[in-house]
């Protein structure tokens, strides 16, 4: 693999009081043509991942991304002071602000210029020029891409550069030879002599050296942070309600908003009727925007209260009668009647299918999915003395506060962000999800005082961007003796993350090609994006492949990834945990999936039996995952069990309809989550194999569907091709033999 | 107006009966520890004590807590503590929820910590039976194998 250069990337400056800061210029290299104009008026500024020394030794790194639970302040520290051979007591981790200085869009398009946009960003990127111009304002935290990108390229380099600088200023100090010096727990120290210095005693010196070029990288053999369960350093807060977040912003003199929007979406705000809720205590003003309407008060209940007083119309709208009946029968044309793009076209699976002694077909459909993280939304806005400032949990600060600033009239410069933990992203905080943002701002912009605009748990189910419905359909072809020649699959786009409709499986045949899928309904990422569904279509149809060429699941997956040695050690490593192949509890059934997404593969086995009112049961899940090596593995760990569950609960229960035109479900009890009672037990495997580092905070998400399914086909011969699988009914239990 | 006590300290607030103890605590109080997930005592992530119980905030109307003792995630510690100024600024469920690394993003753990100290209390050893049905709280970050580690550690401790 290509090393990209990490020498133009990296400025150091001095600090007042004697210290010094690593960091990243970001003078496009020339190949950039495209971001280079559309950066044209901007000259040099800094990049992401700074590290701090100060005259006191201590350490500071600045983290340019979202806590949202994933523990990526830790481990990018954990990076940094690794690196630095930091004494990691002696480490403080602050959120980076809201500024330039710490954009990470360049590393990202840095990255994506040479190795390929991260997938979970090329709609960003592909859509047009103006939107790479923005994505080099972003501070942005999604695509699993934080340890992979900001850590590997920007942490450890810092680290690394910061400690041979040091080195260099010490061994000047000394008059001896630099590689006569060795660094631990925050000293370099020259052992022939018996002489120490503690870094902070050398930063000032060290701000004056020119960083080196390209700093040598620690050997993992060498690690005496990562790799290591560091605990997080965000716990404790989490622990004892002193963690802030966006909706627990109190500015001095704040104000209430409640919102309703129009709920087809896509329609206009007509009229509003206030009845007698200006009436009512602590109520300040109804405010009309464009597609909603909004009552301020000086309490969110109060506000929320008289809300329900308020009546409106929206304007009527060629949607108004759509269902998802309608949407899926869309689909069904459009796959019966489009050619589609291409996404794989490799043999001749037409002439295949006409040869084939057999062919098989098998037609898959997931449904709408709201993201529901526990935080509402929100964001508080207060635009006051041609300034603004905002607070809100967002996936993505600076382009949040380039956002407000613009839709308040304020220059970016005036714009404040304050930064807060996130109560669950999932794809829901990342830019161009705008709505909240935009209509917090236009509420702020009628007082001049804060206003908190806060969705209450049915708006943020209704007028979310859905993950998308996706509808596809498979066919395969099989010689006379059983061997897979052809798989033919057409599904319904858009396709949000290129290649998650691929297989690994080493079928001669392909034809994979996608038809149109859009409808009215906003879409937008959803943890692990386009693998989510497409997993649960392919290893799925792989599945019945498998059956109907009467080979063992497991065995089949197995043969058919010769070329994918990765592949094959989380197959087997799970499935000798999950003890597949050998006797089970009476009526359990194992069911196995395997997926590479955003840089890691994870192989998951679900044993699952059914129970007593006939639904599934999913006792246990055994995982391996090879995400190439463990920055932190306790965060691996709680990563990979709450991917599973979030694609679990999906799986299970997960289903938003359309009636109407608008979203049919309210809260929880009619968009069900598993619960401490429906929660499997949960076993992971780290397969180090040193490749790149993977992605962790998406990967283990799309395996899960399909590793139930597959089991509930064994258990009862049915096969789960539409989810989620509590619209089916499993009293005809008529299990299959083990195989 | 109404009356309770918060973390032992008394409250007197001017507001409507209806108002839930949810956006007392938060919008008049200040108190944000306890957090609004769904408004209709689904999700529990309002949970707070009354009287040593665990109680949904969000649709506990402030009149139904009148004279009543109120615990949040703030006050867990020094309530459990009471007159003992050297105890830890932790109790034993907020340290094993460390200890496991239980929170993720978090916004739920207020709530999973009250519901889980309230059980504890009124059952020192629950069964996994008893876990399931008294911890119905949502997480959508998916913490519950190490909220079931965290009590279990506590259980058999």
């Amino acid at each position: 693999m290509k090393k990209i250069s990490r020498r133009r990337f990296l400025i150091t400056s001095a600090l007042v009081g004697g210290g010094v800061l690593i960091g990243y210029s970001a003078t496009r290299p020339s190949r950039h043509r495209l971001a280079n104009t559309e950066l044209a008026q901007g000259g040099e500024h800094y990049v992401t991942s700074l590290l701090k020394i100060e005259a006191d030794n201590t350490v500071t790194v600045y983290v340019p991304h979202s806590e949202m639970g994933q523990g990526v302040h830790t481990s990018l520290s954990m990076m940094a002071a690794d690196e630095l051979d930091a004494d990691w007591e002696l480490v403080n981790i602050e959120q980076a602000p809201a500024i330039d200085l710490f954009a990470n869009g360049d590393i990202i398009e840095g990255f994506a210029s040479e190795f390929g946009v991260p997938s979970f960003l090329e709609g960003l990127i592909s859509v047009s020029a103006i939107k790479v111009a923005e994505l080099m304002n972003m501070q942005i935290t999604g695509g699993s891409s934080s340890v992979r990108f900001t850590g590997e390229f920007g942490m450890r380099t810092a680290g690394a550069a910061a400690r041979q600088m040091l080195i260099e200023c010490a061994a000047t100090r000394w008059g001896v030879a630099a590689d006569e010096c060795t660094t631990q727990l925050s000293h370099v120290h020259h052992n022939a002599s018996g002489r120490s210095l503690a870094y902070g005693e050398l930063a000032a010196e060290a701000a004056l050296l020119e960083p080196p070029e390209d700093p040598v990288l620690k050997d993992p053999s060498q690690f005496n942070i990562m790799g290591k369960a560091i605990s997080r350093v965000d716990i404790p807060a989490k622990v004892d309600g002193s963690a802030i977040y966006g909706l627990d912003a109190k500015p001095a003199g704040m104000l209430y908003a409640a919102i309703r929007f129009a709920p087809v979406f896509g329609t206009k705000l007509v009229s509003v009727d206030a009845g007698d809720a200006l009436n009512r205590r602590g109520i300040k003003r109804i405010v009309e925007l464009e597609d909603s309407v909004a009552v301020v008060a000086d309490s969110y209940w109060r506000a929320k209260e008289a809300l329900k007083l308020v009546s409106s119309v929206f304007e009527t709208s060629a949607n108004d009668n759509t269902s998802s009946a309608d949407i899926y029968a869309g689909f069904e044309r459009s796959l019966a009647d489009e050619n589609g793009s291409k996404v794989i076209e490799e043999g001749d699976t037409e002439a295949a299918m006409e040869l084939a002694a057999d062919v098989i077909e098998g037609n898959y459909r997931v449904p709408y999915l709201a993201h529901a993280a526990m935080e509402p939304m929100n964001c508080t806005v207060h635009i006051h003395d041609d300034k603004v400032d905002v607070w809100t949990s967002t996936q993505d600060a600076l382009g949040i506060k380039a956002r407000v600033a613009k839709i308040a009239g304020i220059a970016e410069d005036d714009a404040t962000f304050h930064h807060s933990y996130l109560g669950g992203g999932f794809g829901r905080r990342l830019p161009f999800n705008w709505n909240v943002i935009d209509h917090a701002t236009l509420i702020a912009k009628e007082f001049d005082v804060p206003v908190k605009t806060v969705l209450s748990r049915e708006d943020d189910m209704q007028q979310d961007y859905y993950r998308p419905a996706v509808a596809s359909n498979f066919k395969a072809a099989f010689d006379a003796e059983g061997n897979v020649l052809a798989w033919h699959n057409r599904f319904t786009g858009p396709v949000q993350t290129p290649g998650a409709s691929h297989i690994p499986y080493a079928i001669i045949n392909q034809s994979i090609r996608v038809v149109d899928g859009d409808t009215h309904v906003p879409i937008a990422a959803w943890r692990s994006v386009d693998h989510s569904q497409q997993t649960f279509f392919t290893e799925s149809f792989v599945d019945e492949i498998a059956h109907r060429a009467g080979k063992n699941p497991y065995q089949f997956r197995m043969e058919l990834l010769q070329q994918h040695p990765r592949h094959r050690k989380v197959l087997e490593v799970a499935a000798e945990a999950a003890g597949y192949g050998q006797n089970l509890p009476e009526g359990h059934a194992l069911g196995i999936a395997v997926q590479e997404s955003f840089g890691s593969i994870v192989a998951e086995i679900a044993e699952v039996s059914i129970g007593a009112d006939n639904q599934p049961v999913v006792h246990k899940v055994t995982c391996a995952i090879d995400c190439g090596w463990a920055v932190n593995p306790d965060t691996v760990e709680a990563q990979v069990e709450s991917g599973i569950i979030f694609g679990l609960t999906a799986a299970m229960y997960g289903e938003i309809t359309i009636e109407n035109g608008r979203v049919a479900q309210n809260n929880f009890p009619d968009y069900e989550m598993v619960r401490m009672a429906t929660s499997p037990e949960i076993e992971v495997h780290i397969v180090e194999s040193g490749e790149a580092l993977g992605g962790l905070g998406e990967p283990a998400t799309p395996p899960i569907a399909a590793a139930v399914t597959n089991a509930i086909y064994i258990l009862t011969g049915q096969r789960v091709r539409e989810l989620p699988i509590k619209n089916h009914d499993f009293s005809r239990v008529n299990p299959l033999a083990q195989v | 107006m109404a009356t309770f006590k918060v973390n032992g300290i008394e409250q007197n607030l001017d507001v409507e009966p209806e108002m839930p103890l949810l956006w007392a605590l938060r919008d008049e109080l200040g108190m944000t520890g306890t957090k609004f997930g769904c408004g209709i005592a689904s999700c529990g992530a309002c949970t707070v004590h009354v009287n040593g119980r665990a109680v949904r905030s969000c649709t506990t109307p402030v009149s139904a807590v009148e004279g009543q003792d109120i615990t949040t995630i703030e006050g867990l510690a020094g309530m459990a503590a009471g007159a003992n100024t050297s105890a830890p600024s932790l109790t034993a469920v907020q340290q094993a929820w460390i200890d496991h690394q239980v929170p993720q993003c978090g916004y739920c753990q207020s709530g999973m910590i009250m519901a889980a100290s309230a059980l504890l209390a009124s059952n020192p050893n629950p069964s996994d039976a008893e876990i399931d049905s008294n911890i119905t709280n949502v997480c959508r970050c998916g913490s519950y194998p190490r909220v079931r580690k965290a009590i279990r550690s506590l259980a058999t401790a």
